[in-house]
């Protein structure tokens, strides 16, 4: 098991946003984490990635309790998050942004990950020296894809990636995670867009009010009864 | 006439470039952390005071300059680790308030540790002055700009071209993120206080043999170097040198052509000025909207 989480809860002040999350992620899965607005998504994404402080429960990752890890550590340990809203550092060439995604890396590493990203994305080369966030929407996240691929994670979070594209940049971006899927990433996928999602996942999860509340394969959630009516609209 | 001018010119120039790096001290921290640090001047007072003392112990000159800034970038470290890191989590106007205290702490504390006095650091290289066209220049006030020119390109260097320096960058451009890519932001914040000390020991070193040391000296030179800072633009490096020659020049002109009674005066109204008219700064760094 890469990840393993227990009934972790955690708060926003009096907010309870977690409460009582159990989740497992296996080494090579796509598991994909579908729920409502304010279910609790990207809270537990930051808990995972050690941005989010808990207050019960835990977190083990490959085999160690990683509940009191820092974030820097974690990164270290392997976890990597394409956070919501991408978050790149708008005021730094895209380069840079992706020289600090490798911040935790070996530095003769680093040349050849950035050429790898450029061939994953060639449109970042054409971009390199170019401000972050004069990018469009669509490539801004690829930059995060990329930034977060530079940690050479075990495991990567990705919280929203198709938010606020077009329908031809959700369908690359969803191509995208496939594809790093299919090279034996684990990833943990959290989307609005649960049809796509669930489609594409080895295995999903479905949120609501902080826990989780089913769990299953792909497609056992798609023909699931409440996941259609509640998340497909069918 | 001309060689008043040209002396205006010399010693404006040569306590602008100290203000310029008082100022680029609290740009640093600044920029890690949105908090101006009151305390800066005190990391030029130590960087004065503790030469004095070391040199006065017999250590070689060279020797006592590299221990007082060793020193001074201790307390800057220390400042952050006792005073800043426990309320990290507090408001910004909060941490400033405590490098306000922290700043009357370590004046008092140096009070207790040295004295009241005025003291003199001999100049590095003699006190004979170099006649040009009719002003003296003295070779201390090279020792200034050069000195000012050297840290500004080896800052430059630093934010540009390495790794750390631009991890320091990307955490006060965006503190999630940086975390998200495994920057230990709390560790950033140590170092940039850490520097700012020692930015702030230098400027007070070189300006010792020319305008004395005393446990208040950082007082009117954190000032006049908050107000370099702000003339520049709080958080823009390359601003803060130049806003500290404007505030120079200005001062040494007033000084020599109105009254130096109305010397510190300049400081302020600049100060009032370019917040009521400029307030990002001559040099203000353009806001990229966030997509
Ligand atoms: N910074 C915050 N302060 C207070 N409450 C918060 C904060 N962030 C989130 N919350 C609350 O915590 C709960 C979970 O929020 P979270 O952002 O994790 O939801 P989400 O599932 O990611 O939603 P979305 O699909 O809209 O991104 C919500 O009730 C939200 O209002
Ligand atoms: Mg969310």
């Amino acid at each position: 098991m890469l990840l393993q989480i227990k009934r972790l809860s955690s708060s926003y002040g009096r907010v309870r946003a977690l409460n009582g999350v159990e989740l497992n992620i296996e080494e090579g899965e796509l598991v994909a984490l579908v729920g409502a607005n304010g279910a609790g998504k990207s809270t537990l994404m930051r808990a995972i990635s050690g941005v989010q402080p808990t207050n019960g429960g835990g977190i083990w990752f490959d085999g160690a309790d990683i509940t009191k890890v820092s974030a820097s550590k974690r990164v270290r340990l392997g976890i990597s998050q394409v956070p919501e809203g991408r978050q790149v550092f708008s005021e730094m060439t895209v380069e840079d942004n992706l020289l600090l995604g490798a911040f935790t890396r070996p530095r003769l590493e680093i040349d050849e990950d950035i050429e790898k990203n450029y061939v994953l994305f060639p449109v970042l080369k054409e971009r390199r020296e170019q401000l972050a966030g004069t990018l469009s929407g669509g490539e801004q996240q690829m930059l995060a894809i990329g930034r977060a691929l530079m940690a050479r994670p075990k495991l990567m979070l990705l919280d929203e990636p198709s938010m606020g594209l077009s329908p031809l940049l959700v369908d690359q971006t969803f191509q995208t995670i496939q594809k790093l899927a299919e090279s034996g990433m684990t990833i943990f996928l959290v989307e609005q867009n649960a049809y796509v999602a669930l489609s594409i996942a080895t295995r999903g999860y479905v949120m609501e009010g902080g826990r989780t509340v089913l769990e299953g394969t792909g497609q056992e959630l798609l023909d699931d009864e409440r996941v259609k009516k509640a998340y497909l609209g069918v | 006439m001309f060689a008043d001018f040209l002396q205006f010119l010399i010693s404006g120039i040569t306590v602008g470039a100290i203000y310029g790096l008082v100022g680029l001290g609290f740009s640093v921290i600044y920029n890690a952390s949105n908090v101006i640090n009151f305390a800066q001047g005190e990391f030029v007072m130590i960087g004065g005071m503790a030469s004095v003392s070391f040199l006065s112990m017999g250590i070689p000159m060279p020797l006592a300059i590299v221990l007082a800034v060793v020193v001074t970038t201790f307390v800057g470290f220390a400042l952050e680790i006792f005073a800043i890191e426990p309320a990290r989590h507090n408001s910004v106007v909060s941490l400033i308030i405590i490098t306000i205290g922290a700043s009357i702490f370590l004046r008092g504390l140096a009070q207790i540790i040295w004295d009241r006095n005025y003291h003199n650091l001999p100049a590095f290289s003699g006190d004979d002055p170099i006649k040009l066209w009719g002003a003296a220049l003295q070779p201390q006030s090279l020792w200034v700009m050069g000195g000012a020119g050297i840290i500004v390109l080896l800052l430059w260097l630093f934010f540009n071209h390495s790794i750390l320096g631009k991890a320091i960058l990307a955490t006060s451009f965006n503190p999630l993120a940086a975390e998200l890519v495994g920057i230990d932001t709390r560790r950033i914040l140590q170092i940039s206080f850490a520097l700012s000390a020692a930015l702030g020991a230098i400027a007070g070193i070189l300006v010792a043999p020319i305008a004395l040391t005393y446990t208040n000296v950082g007082v009117m030179l954190g000032l006049k170097g908050f107000c370099a800072a702000i003339v520049g633009g709080l958080g823009n490096p390359m601003g803060a040198i130049a806003g500290g020659l404007a505030v120079g020049i200005a001062e040494a002109f007033t000084a020599g052509y109105i009254s130096s009674a109305y010397k510190d005066a300049v400081a302020f109204v600049i100060i009032i000025l370019v917040l009521l008219f400029l307030p990002s700064g001559l040099f203000g760094r353009k806001e990229i909207d966030k997509v």
